[in-house]
Formats: C-alpha cells, sequence, structure tokens
C-alpha cells in the first residue's frame, strides 16, 4: 500500500512539475508577444529587412507549396470522386475539394509547411547569432534586437502565410480540376456549375483569417526558440526542434479554436 | 585602492545576486580616462558580469555604477541604448554579422546612427578598415571567408565607426597565435594613441598576464567578485598578493 502511495505522489509531482513548466513556457512565449508588439510600435520600421524576410518565407516557399498544393488538391479529387460515386454525386467532387481546401487545407498545410521550413530557419539563424554573440553586437551598439531580428520576422511571416494559402488554394484546385475533369472525366461545366453554387467568399475569408493566425503564430514561436538558445550548436539544434514540433501542434490546436469560432461569426 | 580625479567609470558598492549566487561583491573602483586598464581574474570571477554593468546590460542588485559621469541605475531603457553609442566593443570572436562582408559589418553602425551621405559612409568605412590594416581585396569577404585576425581588425574597425569615449575588449587574445596575438595588442595600444585627444578609454577583460603588462596601463584583479588588487602595470607585475602571484605564475 505505501509502496501504491509512494507512486502516485511522484506521479503527481511529476505531472504538476510538467504542467509547471509548461504554464511558465507560455508565460515566456507571452511576454515575448508583448514585447514584440511594443518594438513594433517604436520606429525604425526596418522595411528592408522585412522586404528581405518575405522573400525568405514567402517566394521561397513558392516551390514547395506549389507541390504540396497540387498534389493535395488532386489527391483530394480521387478520394472524394470514389466516395460520392457511390451515392451519384460525383459531380460534387469540385465544390467539396475547394471548400476543404479553402477553409482546412489551404491555411493549415501552409502552416505547417512555413513552420518546418521558415519557423526552424528563424531559430537557427537567431540562435546562431546568439551563441556567436552576434545579438549581444546588435545590444552594445545600442539597437534592439527584438526589434531588429523579430519583428521583420513576425511581421513578414504574417503577411506571407496568407498569401503562400491563396496560392495552395488556387494551385489545389487547379490539380482538383485537372485530376476531376481529365483523368475522372467529370463534365467541366458541370464541375464549375457546382463550384459556383456551393462555394461562398466566405470560404475564403476563413482560410485567409486562419492563415493570418498561423503565420504569425509561427514567426512567433521561431523566433522566441531562437532567442533561447543557450548552449552552443547543441542549443541552436534543440531550438530549431522545438521551433518546428511546437509551430505545427500551435498550428493544429489553433485551428481548431479557430474553426469554432469563425464557423460561428462566418 | 586606486583612485582617479578624472574617471570614465565609477563604481560605488555594486552587489549583483542570481539567484543565491551572488556574483559582485560590493565592488568600489575607479577607471580612468584615457588610459588602458585591464581587469584581470580566474574564470567565474564575474569579469563578463562586471563588463554587462559598465554597457547597462545588467542591473545591479544593490550600489551604483557611473559611466561618462552618467548614473546607469537611474537611467530608462530608451536613454540607456542611446547612451551605448559612447561604447565600441571588440568581441572575443569578434561577434561580425555572418550575413554581411567586413565592409558591411563596418558600415552597420555608421548607417543605422549617422546621418552621412552614402558616400561619405562608404568613405569612412574604407578608411578604417584601412586604419585597422585590412586589405582592400578582403574589404567584400564574409566573415568566414577571414582569418581570426582579419575577424579581429574588422571587429575592431566596426567597434571604432562611432568614435567611442570608451573601448571595451572582451578576452582579445584568446584562442590566436603568438602573431596575431601581438598584432592585435597593438592594434589596442594604436588605437588608444590615435584617439588619445578624445581621451578614449580602453578597458581590456583578459587571462592573458603577459600582454596585459605590456599594453596596460592599469591592471586590476577581480576574485569572487571583488577587487583584491588594483595597481599601475609596472607596479602589478611585482604585487605581493598571493592570488596575484598565483595567477601570474600559472
Amino acid at each position: 500500500m505505501e509502496i501504491i502511495q509512494k507512486n502516485f505522489e511522484s506521479f503527481v509531482s511529476g505531472l504538476g512539475k510538467v504542467i509547471i513548466q509548461n504554464v511558465g513556457g507560455l508565460g515566456k512565449v507571452f511576454a515575448f508577444m508583448m514585447s514584440f508588439f511594443y518594438w513594433m510600435l517604436k520606429p525604425p520600421l526596418r522595411l528592408k529587412l522585412i522586404l528581405e524576410q518575405l522573400d525568405f518565407i514567402g517566394n521561397k516557399s513558392i516551390f514547395i507549396i506549389t507541390l504540396a498544393g497540387s498534389f493535395t488538391g488532386m489527391v483530394m479529387a480521387y478520394q472524394t470522386y470514389f466516395g460520392f460515386q457511390l451515392i451519384n454525386v460525383d459531380s460534387l467532387v469540385g465544390p467539396v475539394t475547394a471548400i476543404s481546401l479553402s477553409r482546412e487545407l489551404a491555411p493549415v498545410l501552409t502552416g505547417l509547411i512555413v513552420a518546418g521550413r521558415a519557423g526552424a530557419a528563424m531559430a537557427a539563424q537567431i540562435g546562431t547569432m546568439k551563441v556567436t554573440e552576434q545579438v549581444d553586437a546588435l545590444e552594445v551598439m545600442g539597437i534592439n534586437s527584438v526589434q531588429y531580428l523579430a519583428v521583420p520576422r513576425i511581421i513578414a511571416g504574417t503577411i506571407a502565410v496568407p498569401m503562400l494559402s491563396i496560392f495552395f488554394l488556387f494551385i489545389g484546385n487547379v490539380g482538383s480540376y485537372i485530376v476531376g475533369t481529365k483523368a475522372l472525366l467529370i463534365d467541366e461545366a458541370l464541375y464549375f456549375s457546382k463550384l459556383g453554387n456551393f462555394m461562398f467568399v466566405s470560404d475564403i475569408y476563413q482560410g485567409i483569417i486562419k492563415a493570418i493566425f498561423f503565420g504569425f503564430v509561427v514567426s512567433v514561436i521561431g523566433t522566441y526558440f531562437g532567442f533561447s538558445v543557450t548552449k552552443g550548436a547543441e542549443g541552436v539544434g534543440k531550438g530549431t526542434n522545438l521551433a518546428v514540433v511546437w509551430g505545427m501542434i500551435s498550428v493544429l490546436v489553433l485551428d481548431y479554436f479557430l474553426t469554432s469560432f469563425l464557423v460561428q461569426i462566418l | 585602492m586606486l583612485h582617479f580625479e578624472n574617471s570614465a567609470v565609477e563604481i560605488n558598492n555594486l552587489t549583483k545576486v542570481f539567484g543565491k549566487h551572488t556574483v559582485l561583491n560590493d565592488l568600489s573602483f575607479d577607471i580612468p580616462r584615457g588610459k588602458i586598464t585591464t581587469i584581470l581574474g580566474f574564470s567565474g570571477a564575474g569579469k563578463s558580469t562586471l563588463l554587462k554593468h559598465i554597457l547597462g546590460l545588467h542591473k545591479p542588485t544593490s550600489g551604483e555604477i557611473k559611466v561618462l559621469d552618467k548614473n546607469l541605475s537611474k537611467m530608462d531603457e530608451v536613454s540607456l541604448r542611446e547612451f551605448r553609442q559612447n561604447f565600441g566593443m571588440l568581441f572575443q570572436y569578434a561577434a561580425l554579422f555572418d550575413s554581411m562582408t567586413a565592409k558591411e559589418n563596418v558600415l552597420f553602425p555608421l548607417k543605422e546612427f549617422t546621418k552621412l551621405s552614402p558616400e561619405e559612409i562608404d568613405e569612412k568605412g574604407t578608411n578604417l578598415l584601412e586604419s585597422v590594416g585590412l586589405e582592400e581585396i578582403s574589404h567584400d569577404k564574409l566573415p568566414s571567408e577571414l582569418s581570426g585576425g582579419m575577424r579581429k581588425r574588422v571587429g575592431l574597425a566596426r567597434a571604432l565607426a562611432l568614435s567611442p569615449d570608451i573601448m571595451l575588449y572582451d578576452e582579445p587574445t584568446t584562442g590566436l597565435d603568438p602573431i596575431t596575438t601581438k598584432m592585435v595588442n597593438d592594434l589596442i595600444v594604436k588605437t588608444g594613441e590615435v584617439h588619445k585627444e578624445q581621451q578614449m578609454s580602453s578597458i581590456i577583460i583578459s587571462h592573458d598576464v603577459q600582454a596585459t603588462l605590456k599594453i596596460s596601463d592599469y591592471v586590476a584583479f577581480l576574485n569572487r567578485g571583488n577587487i583584491v588588487e588594483y595597481l599601475p602595470a609596472k607596479e602589478f607585475a611585482k604585487s605581493d598578493h598571493p592570488l596575484v602571484q598565483e595567477f601570474i605564475n600559472l
């Protein structure tokens, strides 16, 4: 009995420790986010750095978004077609794919891709700058490192992800259209007419709003873990890993809460 | 303990505690203007923490620190940032921005903090790099393409870009070969001489006793968060303090 009690106590204290650590971590991310808003509003706004980051997060992600978007659209068309064919509604492949893409798949997959690509790069770049004292060099010069390094990345991420998501949506629909009308032989006119009947602008808005939040959160997490790096190359690796893991988890968790809110207002 | 009429840094009863660990313990001393002062000490003695207090990057737990007659403890974050433009710092590994070329690194503070025209900035950058002896062929190289000594030269040129009143050197010769060590030490002395009129003060944090004694005007020995010996360099080598003797004879 005593052994069971001891094990239970150690389990509860271990669980408590994990909860306290995570809540503490969440508090630090929140404090970092507040510092971002503070320094974003302070001049100067470094437009050149924002454009450089837009190029890195946006332009340089286009190839991977094209691949992911087109194949996602094509797979969605196939999967829905074989299901819908059973109940004779295969003409709805177009709108179902388009709505899934615009509301969920485009923003979520774009968010995940950006978390893996740009979020990791942000953490690695800032983390390396931290361990090689480049961040200290900025501070010694009187330049706030959050303003110089984090603000341009977070602004660029918040702008780039919705743009990439729109591009993902477009490419995904092109893929779905090609598979639907050329491989699965759905009538082209029917495809477009059903698309027009069932797809609304609010579906696109929902995806864009989600993507804005995903871009912001992924960039905040990427830069936060970059600044949290402490111990050399090992620390940079750990920070990068945490940025990707927490960036992706945040996209998925946030998606649920945003969906439950947005379906009620849009 | 030495006291100076014309001090660049005045430290009075400075204590810094991190958690349960006291890093600086009721520390009081002055650093003179226009001279080279080196702070020696074992690892963990509190040298880097002291440097961060001089730069205003750390707030004291108690006590005060005055730099160029300004009490840093009473300055807000914005004023401190502006005030830091009075400092130049050469980091241990130069801390050059690795995405910028050597020249871009030197131009960076000029672009950020001066209203000079692009041509004037470019000319000043070239002059600075030439003054530290970096050949023109290396001006457009990335830090990863430069040797350790070249990186130090660029780091020094960047630190001098805004003509600082106080130059800080963090372990300037650690990890360098003897020839590069001599070159860096010569540069530190030359920098002090060139900026003599401006009364630029140099503060060096170092482990290198021999170089310290050659180039410094004053040497302080920090142990467990307090200065245990502070003398003109010529007298420091003759100090009979057991810790200083142990350090010198290591």
